[in-house]
Formats: C-alpha cells, sequence, structure tokens
C-alpha cells in the first residue's frame, strides 16, 4: 500500500493521465503527489495556469492537460521531485520522460543507463535523450530518456553504469 | 549590563524572524546564538523545502538561511550575538550569557525563546559504539563539513527527517541498507519516501533495531519485527552488515530556560513532549516571554519562521509602541500559519494545540 510502502500504484498513476485524445498530442505533466501536505511550488511554477489555483496550500496538485503544454518547469520546481513529464508521441514503442535528478554522475546525452523502477530495480535499458543542468535549474537537473512504452508506468530513476567522476 | 526591549534566544529560522519582524516596528533587539553563525537546523539542509512559496517553498534549506542571515545581519536596531550561549533568564528580566570567556547580562523588557529541539536517543544493545549517530550529527558531517559517517547505513525511522537524510547519504554516495520504524505506516511525507524507494531502499515497517555489532565500532545491526503491541516476535531477527547505524527517532523542544524561567509547562506528545504552554500570540505563561519554533512544539522551518514573525510582532505590540498595521500584520502571520496546518499532515499539531488551549 501506497502510506506503507511510498510506492504510487498502476492505478493511482492511470487515475492522473490525461485523455486519450490528449495523450497522442504531446508531452504533458503527471504529478505523482498523492498526500496533502503544505507545498506548492508546482502551482506557482506553472506559466500556463494548468495548475488550478486555489488558496488551500494543503490541496492535492490537479493538472489542467488541456493547458498544459508540458515544457517541465515545475519538474525541478518540486521539492519532493514528484512532477514528470510524459511525451508518448516520442516514438511509435518509446516513450520520452523527463525526469528530475539530484545525482551524480550526471548521465550523458546518447548514454545507455538503467532504467529503475519504482522500488529501484533495473527493469530495462534506457537511452538518455537530454540532460538540462542550467543555473535557474539550481542542482535540480532534468534527464529525459527514452523508455519502452511498456515500462511507462514503472521506471521513474536511472542508474548511470561509469562510477564517479563522468 | 547590556540593555534591549528585546532579548531573541537562537538565531534559527524562529529566532531570526522574530528578530526582524520586531526591528520592523523600530524595537532594538538582541539576539544571542550560540554557535559562530547563524541558521540553526537550515544550515544543514541541502534539500528544497516544502510550504508556501511564499515562505521559501522551493527553495534549499541553506539558501533560506543565508536570505534571513543577510536581513538580520544588516538591520541596525539588531545586535547580533554570535557565539553567545543563553544560560538564565531572572524574575527582574536579567538574562545571562555566556561570550568566548566572557559572563555577560543583558537586561532585557521582553524576551523570545527559539532555541529549537534536541534529537531523542533509543535504547538498545550497543548504541554506545561509534558508529551510532543522530541524523542531526550525520548531517552535520556530510553537508557542513564534507566528511561520510561511514559506507553502509541502517537508518531508524521513517519520519521526514528519516527519508530527507537517507537521501542525501545517497546523494554523497554511501549506502543505505533500510530504514525501519516501529509504526505500520511512513511517517514522513510520501513523496520523500517514493524518492528513496526508486532508489532501491526499503522501508521496513513494524521494525526496530535490537542492537548494533562489533566491539569498538559498529560492525553489523540486528534488527527485529514487531507485532501489534511493539513487542518483539521471537525469530524474526536479522542481521545486517552495516558500518553507521543512523537515528532519527523524533526531537524534542529545548526548553529548560523556559522551565528556569518559571513558564509553565505541559506534557504533550503530538507537539514533542514538555513544552510551553503559549497562546496563538506566541506568549507564554509569564506575559513577558514569547517562544517560537521548536522550542513551542515540534514542527518545520516554515511554521518556525511564521511563529517567529508572530512572536516578535506581540513582543512589539506588547511594549506599546505605536507602529501602523502591526496588528493587522500579526493577524495575516497567525491565519497564514492556520492555512499551513490545515491538511491531513497538520492533523496532529492541531490537536496538540488543543490539547494546550483546554
Ligand atoms: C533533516 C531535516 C530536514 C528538515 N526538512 C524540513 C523541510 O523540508 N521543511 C521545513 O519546513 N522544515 C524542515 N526541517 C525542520 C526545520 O529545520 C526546523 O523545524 C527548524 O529549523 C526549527 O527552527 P528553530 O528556529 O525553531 O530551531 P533551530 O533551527 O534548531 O534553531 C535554534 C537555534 O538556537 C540556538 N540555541 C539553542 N540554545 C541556545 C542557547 N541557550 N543560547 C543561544 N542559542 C541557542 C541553536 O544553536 C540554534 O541555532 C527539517 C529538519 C531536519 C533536521
Ligand atoms: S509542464 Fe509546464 S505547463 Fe505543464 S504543469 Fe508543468 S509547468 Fe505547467
Ligand atoms: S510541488 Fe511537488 S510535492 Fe509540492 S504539491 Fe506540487 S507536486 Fe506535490
Amino acid at each position: 500500500m501506497f502510506t506503507q510502502d511510498g510506492i504510487v500504484t498502476k492505478e493511482m498513476f492511470e487515475s492522473s493521465l490525461p485523455s486519450p485524445q490528449r495523450r497522442r498530442k504531446g508531452p504533458y505533466a503527471v504529478m505523482e503527489c498523492y498526500q496533502k501536505i503544505p507545498c506548492n511550488p508546482c502551482r506557482t511554477s506553472c506559466k500556463f495556469g494548468a495548475l488550478q489555483a486555489t488558496d488551500d496550500l494543503n490541496a492535492l496538485p490537479v493538472r489542467d492537460a488541456e493547458k498544459c503544454t508540458g515544457c517541465g518547469a515545475c519538474v525541478s520546481a518540486c521539492p519532493g521531485l514528484a512532477c514528470f513529464i510524459i511525451d508518448e508521441t516520442y516514438s511509435e514503442w518509446e516513450a520520452a520522460i523527463r525526469i528530475p535528478y539530484e545525482m551524480l554522475p550526471l548521465p550523458k546525452e546518447g548514454e545507455k543507463v538503467d532504467g529503475l523502477n519504482r522500488a529501484g530495480v533495473p527493469v530495462a535499458e534506457v537511452r538518455v535523450l537530454k540532460v538540462q543542468a542550467g543555473k535557474i535549474l539550481d542542482k535540480t537537473n532534468v534527464v529525459t530518456i527514452a523508455v519502452p512504452k511498456k515500462y511507462l508506468y514503472d521506471i521513474r530513476n536511472i542508474a548511470v553504469r561509469r562510477k564517479e567522476h563522468g | 549590563m547590556l540593555f534591549s526591549d528585546l532579548v531573541v534566544i537562537g538565531g534559527g529560522p524562529a529566532g531570526m524572524s522574530a528578530a526582524l519582524a520586531a526591528a520592523g516596528h523600530g524595537i532594538k533587539v538582541t539576539l544571542l546564538e550560540r554557535m559562530e553563525s547563524l541558521g540553526g537546523q537550515l544550515v544543514k539542509q541541502t534539500h528544497r523545502f516544502f510550504g508556501s512559496e511564499s515562505e521559501y517553498a522551493g527553495t534549499r534549506g541553506i539558501r533560506i538561511a543565508d536570505i534571513l542571515r543577510e536581513k538580520v545581519e544588516s538591520n541596525r536596531l539588531i545586535d547580533c550575538r554570535r557565539g553567545s550561549t543563553a544560560l538564565g533568564i531572572y524574575e527582574d528580566g536579567v538574562v545571562t550569557f555566556e561570550e568566548g570567556t566572557q559572563y555577560k547580562k543583558v537586561n532585557m523588557d521582553r524576551l523570545v525563546v527559539a532555541t529549537g529541539a534536541s534529537e531523542k536517543m533509543l535504547v538498545f544493545e550497543g548504541n554506545d559504539l561509534p558508529g551510532v549517530y543522530g541524523a542531526g550529527a550525520v548531517q552535520t558531517l556530510m553537508n557542513l563539513y564534507g566528511v561520510l559517517p561511514g559506507r553502509k547505513v541502517l537508518m531508524v525511522g521513517a519520519g521526514n527527517i528519516g527519508l530527507i537524510v537517507t537521501y542525501q547519504l545517497l546523494q554523497a554516495g554511501v549506502r543505505v541498507a533500510a530504514i525501519v520504524d516501529a509504526a505500520d505506516h511512513i511517517g514522513g511525507y510520501l513523496v520523500h519516501a517514493s524518492k528513496v524507494r526508486r532508489c532501491g531502499v526499503p522501508v521496513l515497517l513494524g521494525t526496530t533495531i535490537r542492537a548494533a555489532l562489533g566491539t569498538t565500532e559498529v560492525e553489523g545491526a540486528v534488527i527485529q519485527k514487531l507485532d501489534s503491541h511493539f513487542h518483539p516476535i521471537p525469530g524474526t531477527e536479522q542481521r545486517l552488515d552495516v558500518d553507521t547505524v543512523c537515528l532519527s527517532v523524533g526531537l524534542s523542544p529545548l526548553t529548560e530556560l523556559l522551565r528556569l524561567a518559571g513558564c509553565k509547562m505541559r506534557y504533550i506528545p503530538a507537539l514533542g513532549g514538555f513544552v510551553p504552554v503559549h497562546n496563538s500570540y506566541m506568549q507564554t505563561s509569564r506575559s513577558d516571554i514569547f517562544v517560537a519554533g521548536d522550542a513551542s512544539c515540534v514542527e518545520e522551518a516554515s511554521s518556525a519562521m511564521m511563529e517567529g514573525a508572530i512572536a516578535g510582532l506581540s513582543a512589539a505590540i506588547s511594549l506599546h509602541v505605536p507602529s501602523a498595521g502591526i496588528l493587522e500584520q500579526r493577524e495575516r502571520r497567525i491565519r497564514e500559519l492556520a492555512a499551513l496546518r490545515a491538511g491531513d499532515v497538520g492533523a496532529k499539531i492541531r490537536n496538540g494545540l488543543a490539547v494546550m488551549a483546554d
């Protein structure tokens, strides 16, 4: 159970996906944040009004997929590292997923890394498409990986195979 | 003897916010901080904070400490005394403190106590072995001095501090064998739990540490399952190959000074143990003494900053200094604090405060 192992279930994940039509249009954000905590940087970081404004600091974030451009501003702003960007239009059998990544070494573009599931177990080899590590991200770097679509729910982390000083 | 309208003890987020709020209304403040630099717990926190964006959420703790420190140090009304440990509070309004090798006194009209909290210890065999640390010490070693506490760690406690320190250990390249917690659910924020889970760290609930093994240092640990009455279940002992045990089993408010001053105390577990009874203005049973932050109830930095501001404003108000908008400002802070605690995770604090108001 989620409150016992901290692992977002497949049902929870699927319930926060946009409509099938929207999913075919391009990148969208998913907020894997299912507990009412006093927190709002995702809401204040979104420039497109995709996250409902509310006075309740404890409200769960609700993303309006029609307004969400998949820009990714929320990914590095979220202190819970709970915002991800999914682009199912990347290729026929792969989705591009943007994940927040605060570990070293950073992967390189094009590098093959282990795709880890929600319990940290490697489940597939994934390709790094892009690494964003600019100053404004303030060390919450954002790594885009190409993930086989059948692992859309599973893969949420990566392990770089090289040792430090990469 | 020094004289000051307001003395603030503790230069963490609560104390700094109290000093700034009062100085903002023309009050002369003396701020006593026992460490050589201001910031309290914040200086060890490399992760982004939760809370409201207006209260620096999304900003890393160390950055918040810098922002507050700059404001305090550049404020001419605040006499900021670092390396100064408050020792006593007397009925006639004298606060004594040790500064370097000198014993000094300051005469105050109002006092804000924002001394924070201290870590709780856990009783188990071998808990005195080198290699058994509190989470605060692990954070100090890693994040302040850049020293790794060990290579493989057992974390005891799945509250926010246990989860966050686990994550920081992983970032430093240390392996964490497991997080154990006696409770049947994860006490910390689940987003933090998800974060360490996807790095492969198991969270073992209904489980405790029975022993740290080794003769001169930690060479392993024994964990054991607990039944629903928290009794160890025989035969479920498991040995873990670790060289470090990190305890994050809660904090208790540091309130000796308040006790000494004769402030009414009450034991309220939801607030962290013995806490000074106080009202929504952060005023204790002694009308000239206010309290803020973890010393009033163990919570978090966002609430500590709000409480600090409320305490500083209340002290200013009680000094009858006419200052425009001060009452409204305090009301606004009180409303913000209530909003912060309005959710599921704030229920414990709300209940604790309700007990206190009884
Ligand atoms: C690992 C960890 C993670 C955390 N994460 C978060 C988070 O994400 N969000 C959040 O909001 N909060 C978080 N917190 C909590 C937050 O750091 C504390 O609640 C907050 O620092 C409390 O502020 P304070 O000013 O009351 O106490 P402190 O920060 O503890 O400051 C108290 C100060 O008083 C000084 N002092 C004590 N006694 C004396 C004396 N006799 N004389 C002079 N000075 C004295 C101390 O040296 C210290 O500087 C976290 C805490 C930890 C440990
Ligand atoms: S991806 Fe961009 S548009 Fe979508 S919710 Fe996040 S910040 Fe808003
Ligand atoms: S910023 Fe992240 S942790 Fe905070 S409410 Fe938004 S999704 Fe949840």
